[in-house]
């Protein structure tokens, strides 16, 4: 038997081993530091960070495949790959204070986050469903120790075991859906398995649509599309809010990376079958999302609720099926990352030990006390309801271009409107803040370096790419060439 | 063309956002520091906008003062910039009234003056963003970045009661029409790209592609939806009385003035032009909602209690008469209804001010607590009747220009609409005159209001400017009405010709049509 030693190409792992030893590095270091002092652990999953994405941008522009066809290292995957680095990064600086302040500085916590973003790259560089399967688990049981880390918290722990449960079970899914696509096409390689599709003889095979259905229910369950949803709001409510920034942001790409990969690539010759599927999803998600988020009135099951909708608008760049659409999903993402990262900072930054402050009448008058930290709540509030000149705005506007473009005008009225329903609950925010008497004390803020360098990163890129969106919706458009 | 060789429209645009960066850095204590800037930087915006007006080259119909930037090249978008006779004058009335918002609220916004005045500040910038625009992604742009200033300033400094219910919903209304309107842009611009073969927002280049007569209706209720809800015509006029009553003064004053007369604007500039088919068929509609909507005005006018109200009314029925006017289509109708913008500006504007004037004495906007001011404040009830006179449209003021233009035009164009819209003016006059009457004339009922100081000479600084041209408009009204002749007439011209052409071309599908039947029959 003829043995094949795959061509080992070290280099265009880059990023994921960079960070890879940053994180093991950061679980030996954080051995040494002392108790309760753990923020060189901190800053040296930065450094690793920092190196990931400049080993990223050396890969830029030139797509090679990898290990016998196993990964497919093009700008697609590099794209995603800065919106991890950028949620890690910021989901870090935002954890330094809060990790003291609730006496949980651990460097393991850090490590994870590590983990988890190599967990994600793999998800998005995956060329063969098994990659993006092993991506996927390296990344979720990261995020369910996460999610479980303030291991005092009721709430914590709650969340960590629904997520767990769930998440195993919606892994099953998406295992037996590659066990089923396998079946029926003989391959896990997703360029094989468009290859095969491209026979229109086998496209009616009822194997290959059950197993596309379940891909469908395991991605689905992880951008958290209606109506796998479920899980949602009780996880980001419990988690540690700088993890429930991290999933809403890594997570969701994460999986709208792979799932993009498999279904605009792979399955492309079975559009006709998913594009209905996914037109009734969005607008379900969408729709779902925007209302209940109404009626929340603690901020982070908003959030959550409103990231709900959030994965509707990006699914309806999914249904567009065309070049506008996938590049407006990747800036949609781009633009995503600022916004909600930034929001979560800012409700870090307000509550303390004992006193989260999350409930949404506690920004009751809190805009004239806090000028800056309300300011920077108005522009991710305004960006994340898709208000001019914000980077929201843009996306949106691609996103629904890109439906227009492909004929889907009820779609977009439909998700215009639902933008407008979340303007509602995006304002009350600012109506708390500006236009309601304070209902309680202000001990002031504990401002620290790394949450204010977190939050002018994340209000600058809100901004910028409001503004001047030209240059990253071309990078958007260099990223999408396996698609074209 | 741009006659001076100098960005000034960017200037004037974006000068007060630059107050806004400077307001922004002062400590907030130092309240007159950062009153004095704010006006100052308004003021010198007014200053910078008097050259439009005196370059303006009054003969040509084409955009001036033209400044032209690629933005985001990739989907065709400018930044592009440019007035001609129709937004000339609603520039001159934004930077007219922004210092005199800013003088008028200087004993009256006592908390919070630094955002208040930031708030205020960037309302200019997206109010003249709105005017200058010739690309509609730039023009969706400043139209939804309006909306947030003005939000805030209903919602936080409003009247305790309603304010928030009242920003909320003017928040929500406009937005609602304004998305309806994003999604028509986008299906405007792809038709263009599958006709042209070319990407662009550019606003005069869309108006040369004629565009099929069923998606051409579509596309312009879309846009009708978002300018009627601005205007605000009949039936969306409903946030207006509560924007208005809930407002602080001076946000009265600006929605009044110029932020309603973006939605006429947005007709003139956007829907008719770019869908004269649509628009010449829903005329009847529009007009009977025009109708509806003067009279309506003026009768509910007529039972409010509350001064501010009633004007808010008056402001929907006002309103209507331009829309009916420029619907008339004709050149008397177009120029009566853009003159009667700026009247309604004026004289609305006035009245607002002079409504905040005596609610900072009294603290009460209701017609019963008053009686008899004109013996306690005769400098007041003066200034007071000029404006009310104004807002009916007596001969020799500013309102009467307007309303003879439009009732002249829509004469010429429907006789039964003309006769309707005219017992209007008559309700006007009563419901102005008996309010009028009952606050200022008869016996002072009230103890309180025997010892009301008259106006100090800062509201005498308010309001003498906006009287200068209301009797300017009202005597001689050719200044104005000379800059925007050409314009008008290019644009009735334009909006002809396509009409024309466009129902040729239908007419020559129907003969085709129908020949084929024929041959099929034989």
């Amino acid at each position: 038997m003829d043995l094949v030693i795959p061509n080992i190409d070290v280099a265009s792992l880059g990023p994921e081993l960079i960070l890879s030893i940053a994180a093991m590095f950061v679980l030996l270091v954080s051995v040494f530091l002392p108790k309760g002092r753990k923020d060189p652990a901190a800053y040296l999953s930065l450094l690793g960070i920092f190196f990931a994405f400049v080993s990223s941008i050396f890969l830029w522009g030139n797509p090679r495949y990898a290990f016998n066809n196993m990964i497919l290292v093009d700008n697609f995957a590099l794209f995603f790959n800065s919106i991890f680095l950028i949620a890690a990064g910021l989901s870090i600086l935002m954890s330094v204070n809060y990790l003291k302040e609730e006496e949980m500085s651990h460097g393991e916590f850090y490590a994870l986050i590590l983990f988890a973003t190599v967990g994600m790259m793999f998800m998005s560089a995956g060329s063969n469903l098994i990659t993006i399967f092993l991506g996927l688990e390296t990344m979720s049981i990261s995020i369910y120790v996460l999610a479980g880390f303030f291991r005092r918290s009721n709430k914590s722990n709650e969340s960590a075991l629904k997520y767990l449960l769930l998440g195993a079970f919606s892994s099953a899914f998406l295992l037996y859906g590659i066990a089923l696509m396998y079946g029926a096409t003989g391959t896990t390689d997703l360029k094989g398995i468009s290859e095969y599709l491209s026979n229109a003889a086998y496209l009616k095979d009822p194997m290959l649509l059950a197993g596309m259905g379940l891909l469908l229910v395991g991605f689905g369950f992880k951008i958290a599309s209606v109506p796998f949803h479920m899980w949602t709001p009780d996880v980001y409510e419990g988690a540690p809010t700088s993890i429930t920034a991290f999933m809403s942001v890594g997570v969701k790409a994460a999986a709208f990376a792979a799932f993009v990969r498999v279904f605009l690539y792979s399955l492309w010759d079975l559009q006709p079958d998913w594009n209905y599927v996914l037109w009734i999803l969005a607008v379900l998600t969408m729709t779902l999302g925007n209302i209940v988020a109404i009626a929340q009135n603690n901020i982070k099951r908003m959030l959550a609720y409103s990231s709900i909708a959030h994965a509707g608008y990006i699914m309806v760049g999914m249904v567009a099926s065309n070049e506008l659409g996938t590049s407006s999903i990747l800036f949609y993402m781009l633009a995503y990352a600022f916004m909600n990262l930034g929001a979560f900072g800012v409700i870090i930054l307000y509550g303390r030990k004992g006193e989260e402050n999350l409930d949404i009448n506690d920004y009751s008058g809190m805009g004239f006390k806090y000028p800056a930290l309300a300011l920077l709540m108005s522009v991710f509030m305004f960006s994340l309801a898709g208000i001019p000149p914000t980077a929201g705005f843009v996306g949106k506007f691609y996103i629904f271009s890109a439906a227009i473009k492909s004929g889907y005008i009820w779609l977009a009225i439909i998700g215009v409107m639902n933008s407008l329903i979340s303007v509602y609950y995006y304002l009350r925010i600012t109506v708390m803040m500006y236009m309601k008497e304070p209902v309680k004390e202000f001990v002031g803020l504990k401002w620290s370096p790394s949450m204010a360098i977190a939050l002018i990163i994340a209000v600058i890129g809100t901004l910028l790419i409001g503004i001047f969106p030209s240059p990253y919706l071309d990078l958007a458009r260099q990223s999408i060439q396996l698609f074209m | 063309m741009n006659q001076l060789d100098f960005p000034i429209l960017t200037l004037i645009t974006f000068l007060p956002t630059l107050g806004v960066i400077f307001i922004m850095l002062m400590n907030k204590e130092e309240t007159s520091t950062i009153r004095w800037t704010a006006f100052i930087t308004t003021f010198i915006n007014f200053l910078f906008s008097l050259p439009l007006f005196f370059y303006f080259n009054a003969g040509s119909a084409e955009m001036q003062f033209v400044e032209k930037a690629s933005w985001i090249k990739e989907y065709g978008i400018s930044y592009f910039v440019g007035i001609d006779g129709i937004s000339l004058l609603l520039i001159l009335l934004a930077t007219f009234f922004a210092p005199i918002c800013v003088v008028a609220c200087w004993k009256d916004i006592k908390d919070k003056v630094k955002e208040f005045m930031i708030c205020l500040l960037l309302l200019e910038t997206g109010m003249i963003g709105v005017f200058v625009s010739l690309d509609l992604f730039l023009f969706y742009v400043f139209w939804e970045v309006m909306l947030i200033p003005m939000y805030l300033l209903i919602g936080v400094w409003g009247a305790p009661a309603r304010r928030i219910y009242a920003a909320i919903k003017f928040f929500l209304f406009t937005m609602f029409g304004s998305l309806l309107m994003l999604v028509a842009i986008l299906v405007l611009y792809f038709i263009n790209h599958s006709v042209t073969g070319e990407y662009t927002f550019n606003l005069l280049k869309l108006y040369e592609l004629s565009i099929p007569l069923n998606i051409q209706t579509w596309l312009f209720l879309a846009f009708f939806l978002a300018f009627a809800i601005k205007v605000p015509m009949f039936p969306f006029h409903t946030w207006l009385p509560d924007a208005h009553t809930e407002a602080p003064t001076v946000g009265s004053v600006l929605l009044a003035a110029v932020l309603l007369k973006t939605g006429t604007y947005g007709f003139l500039r956007f829907s008719m032009p770019l869908f004269p088919v649509a628009s010449h068929d829903f005329i009847p509609l529009i007009s009977i909602l025009a109708i509806i909507g003067i009279i309506y005005g003026a009768l509910v006018s007529m039972v409010q209690k509350d001064l501010k109200r009633l004007v808010a009314f008056s402001s929907v029925s006002h309103l209507g008469f331009v829309m009916l006017g420029l619907f008339a289509l004709n050149i008397q109708g177009v120029q009566g209804g853009l003159i009667q913008m700026i009247n309604h500006g004026l004289s609305t504007g006035a009245l607002f001010l002079i409504v905040g004037m005596i609610y900072e004495r009294r603290h009460t906007r209701m017609i019963a607590d008053f009686g008899g001011l004109s013996r306690v404040m005769p400098v007041f009830a003066t200034f007071f009747m000029i404006v009310t006179l104004s807002s009916i449209g007596l001969p020799g003021l500013n309102g009467f220009v307007g309303e003879f233009l439009i009732l002249l035009g829509t004469f010429k164009s429907n006789v039964v609409y003309a006769v309707f819209a005219a017992t209007g003016v008559i309700f006007a006059a009563v419901y102005m005159l008996w309010m009028f009457q009952r606050v200022m004339f008869g016996e002072i009922t009230r103890e309180e209001n025997r010892n009301l100081k008259d106006l100090s000479v800062r509201e005498i600084g308010v309001l003498v400017p906006i009287l200068i041209f209301i009797f300017w408009i009202g005597l001689y009204p050719k200044t104005f009405l000379g800059k925007t002749e050409a314009s008008v007439q290019h644009f009735l011209n334009e909006f002809n010709k396509k009409y024309e052409t466009s129902i040729q071309k239908k007419d020559n599908v129907h003969a085709v049509n129908k020949s084929e039947e024929l041959i099929v029959k034989k």
